[in-house]
């Protein structure tokens, strides 16, 4: 076990979600960890079925059957959530805790009012708000209000009484984090918050969140497929792939210098990191399939550099106090 | 739901209401059996008298001027008289309606409150013990004829146990002077508790009966539905949101659930009429139902004519309803 951090937040060790499937057991994250500090910003990316939801869903403790998590331990400031009874998570989870799901247009409920969907997470957490029915209904109104127009909303007032259904999706996604953030958690998990929208308005959202983060302090966990928004928004970035951890360090360092070839892969398939002159070269081959997973290095079949040396158990190497890389040549060259 | 779109719906009941007459006027005037001859039965009747009668009850006419005729009055709300009754038949459909109407509300919420809570409880607790049985029990409930289970409830309840009483809706002794002409309601109004349990009793197994197959389908639909919802990212983020579980169930999944179910429901009542016909007849409940039984015995062409024609109307309405109540449940659609 590794020395906990004690500017850590979230200090995630030896995390495994499973699935149960017909086919067999989906193992979607095997062995992560993860750890973010007080006021960071963390970015998390990996090709679609890496298992970046999976990994926070688990740590907010939605894995729904026929999933389960099977080990390790989810510290959130000091205390181990996996512990804590299903009325103890629920406490903290939304009110120290918060997520934005993946998909703005399917989280918010369709029959209920935007108004209702804010104003009940704020009742679920806010024991300060007045108990007088009246009182609480205009305060908590009062609050939506300043929250909606935080993110950028306009005439929020009347459109506390609005459906999702009658929001662009852009705005929706905007609720969705003010919502979210309704409670001033301490840690957001935003899940590819900005996937769905308009190059302009993934801008807007982003720099939302980045300033949000500033002005209340709170620590964020960005989910994206996009490296050049990790470039852009965190200060460390975790790269995910095949329900493992492969590349792991400061956003500058990673970027600039990437260890795991799946990581020089995924920046040279992005346009806008890769030097000028140089082929874009998209990553040949697919994802493995999580069921039974051979011991052995998981970017394996679609890597230019494999050699037999890969084909055991990968550690993950340390290469300096921050950076950490799941690849034999790393282990070599920290040998040497 | 604007106005346009109401009026709309009043028109088009009228083609409806058209063919409708026009197809029970056809069936009734070529099904084997002559209202005349059945009345007559055995008593010697010279062929002048019955020739009397034929013009009395206006049968002496060809079959399209009759249609005519009757679609004339029908226009003017005269749906011409009870050849048994002798008597207006919108009158005698008025004194049968309480009964049924009664039978079909107490069967519809006997429905509702028992599949509402099973389909929710087989979908949260899916592949449960309680899940299998309740689809067992809905497979059983639309395939079991109606007639059959009312016998079978009737043998087991009123003859072999003797719980309930086998037919009717009160006895004749705890009869209250009517207000609303439901019993349920009178017997309460009057202050009657006694004759209230002896109606209630009476009810029971009619309602049951008309409402096990209905009972059978929206389990099957809160459950499908419910499902549904429940694998939802809205009831994941209400979660993510650390609501109360209760909460979750039935503010976010419940609501949206309960959509397909309550539409249903409103459309399924529908079919409650056509189940009425049997059970009213099992049970020998004085509805419209079993009104309508006897008077396709007699030939009694009025009183089937105007019978069926309000069921049509009360069909159509109570499709409009399910569409009313879908778009109020569901802020997404706009009628
Ligand atoms: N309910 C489930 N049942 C079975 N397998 C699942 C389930 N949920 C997730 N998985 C598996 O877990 C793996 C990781 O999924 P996850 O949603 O975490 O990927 P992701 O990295 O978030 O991808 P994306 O970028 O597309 O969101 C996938 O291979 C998926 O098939
Ligand atoms: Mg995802």
């Amino acid at each position: 076990m590794s020395v906990i951090d004690s500017d850590g937040l979230l200090e995630v060790r030896g995390l495994r979600t499973v699935f149960d499937t017909r086919a067999g057991r989906v193992c979607a994250v095997d062995g992560v960890d993860v750890s973010v500090r007080r006021g960071e910003c963390l970015g998390v990316v990996g090709e679609s079925g890496s298992g970046k939801s999976v990994t926070f869903a688990s740590v907010m403790g939605l894995i729904k059957a026929p999933g389960h998590i099977d080990a390790g331990d989810i510290c959130f400031d000091g205390q181990n959530l996996r512990q804590l009874s299903v009325k103890q998570m629920r406490a903290i989870r939304g009110r120290d805790i918060a997520m934005t799901m993946q998909d703005a247009l399917t989280a918010l409920n369709p029959a209920l009012t935007v108004g209702e969907q804010l104003a009940e997470m704020m009742i679920a957490h806010d024991q300060s708000l007045p108990r007088n029915k009246r009182e609480r209904r205009r305060l908590v109104e009062q609050k939506s209000v300043d929250i909606l127009q935080l993110v950028g909303i306009p005439s929020a007032k009347s459109r506390l009484q609005q459906y999702p259904h009658e929001f662009s999706g852009g705005m929706r996604q905007r609720i969705m984090i003010a919502i979210s953030l309704a409670s001033h958690p301490r840690l957001l998990i935003a899940d590819e918050p900005t996937t769905a929208l308009d190059v302009t308005i993934q801008a807007q959202v982003l720099e939302l969140i980045s300033d949000l983060r500033a002005k209340l302090g709170m620590s964020v966990v960005l989910i994206t497929h996009d490296l050049g928004v990790v470039s852009e928004h965190c200060d460390r970035v975790m790269v995910m792939y095949a329900g493992q951890v492969v590349e792991e360090g400061p956003t500058e360092s990673v970027i600039r210098n990437p260890q795991h070839p799946y990581t020089r892969g995924l920046l040279g398939s992005i346009p806008r990191i890769s030097k000028r002159g140089e082929p874009i070269q998209p990553i040949d081959g697919q994802v493995p399939d999580l069921i039974d997973l051979p011991a052995q290095c998981r970017f394996y079949s679609r890597c230019q550099q494999r050699s037999d040396a890969c084909l055991k158990y990968i550690q993950m190497t340390t290469l300096s106090q921050d950076r950490k890389v799941r690849c034999v040549l790393a282990e070599e060259t920290a040998h040497d | 739901m604007s106005l346009t779109r109401v009026i709309e719906r009043l028109l088009q009941l009228i083609p409806v209401l058209l063919g409708v007459s026009l197809i029970v006027f056809i069936m009734m005037a070529f099904t084997p059996g002559d209202p005349v001859d059945i009345m007559i039965g055995d008593q010697n009747v010279s062929a002048e008298q019955e020739a009397a009668m034929r013009r009395d009850l206006g049968l002496d006419r060809p079959i399209h001027e009759r249609y005519v005729i009757f679609l004339g009055n029908a226009v003017q709300g005269d749906f011409g008289q009870s050849f048994y009754h002798r008597r207006p038949v919108s009158e005698v459909i008025v004194e049968r309606l309480p009964a049924t109407i009664e039978l079909t509300l107490v069967a519809l919420l006997i429905a509702l409150f028992t599949s509402i809570p099973l389909g929710v409880i087989a979908a949260i607790k899916k592949n449960s013990w309680i899940d299998r049985s309740a689809t067992v029990f809905s497979l059983l409930g639309v395939s079991l004829p109606g007639f059959w289970f009312g016998i079978l409830l009737l043998m087991v309840f009123a003859v072999h146990f003797n719980l309930l009483p086998v037919s009717g809706r009160i006895s004749y002794s705890n009869q209250v002077e009517p207000i609303t002409h439901f019993l349920l309601i009178d017997t309460l109004l009057r202050g009657r508790l006694d004759a209230f349990w002896e109606a209630l009793k009476h009810i029971l197994l009619p309602a049951i009966t008309l409402g096990l197959p209905m009972t059978a389908i929206l389990t099957r639909v809160t459950r499908t539905s419910m499902l549904e919802v429940l694998r939802q990212d809205y009831v994941t983020f209400a979660e993510a949101k650390g609501l109360s579980r209760r909460k979750v169930m039935f503010r976010h999944a419940l609501k949206n659930a309960l959509i397909p179910t309550v539409s249903v429901a409103a459309i399924e009542t529908g079919s409650l009429l056509g189940g009425n016909m049997i059970v009213e007849t099992v049970f020998g409940w004085p509805g419209l139902g079993r009104l309508v039984v006897e008077s396709i015995f007699v030939r009694n062409y009025p009183l089937v004519q105007a019978a069926v024609l309000f069921y049509a109307v009360t069909y159509v309405m109570l499709n409009f309803t399910a569409d009313i109540l879908y778009t109020k449940l569901n802020p997404r659609v706009k009628l």
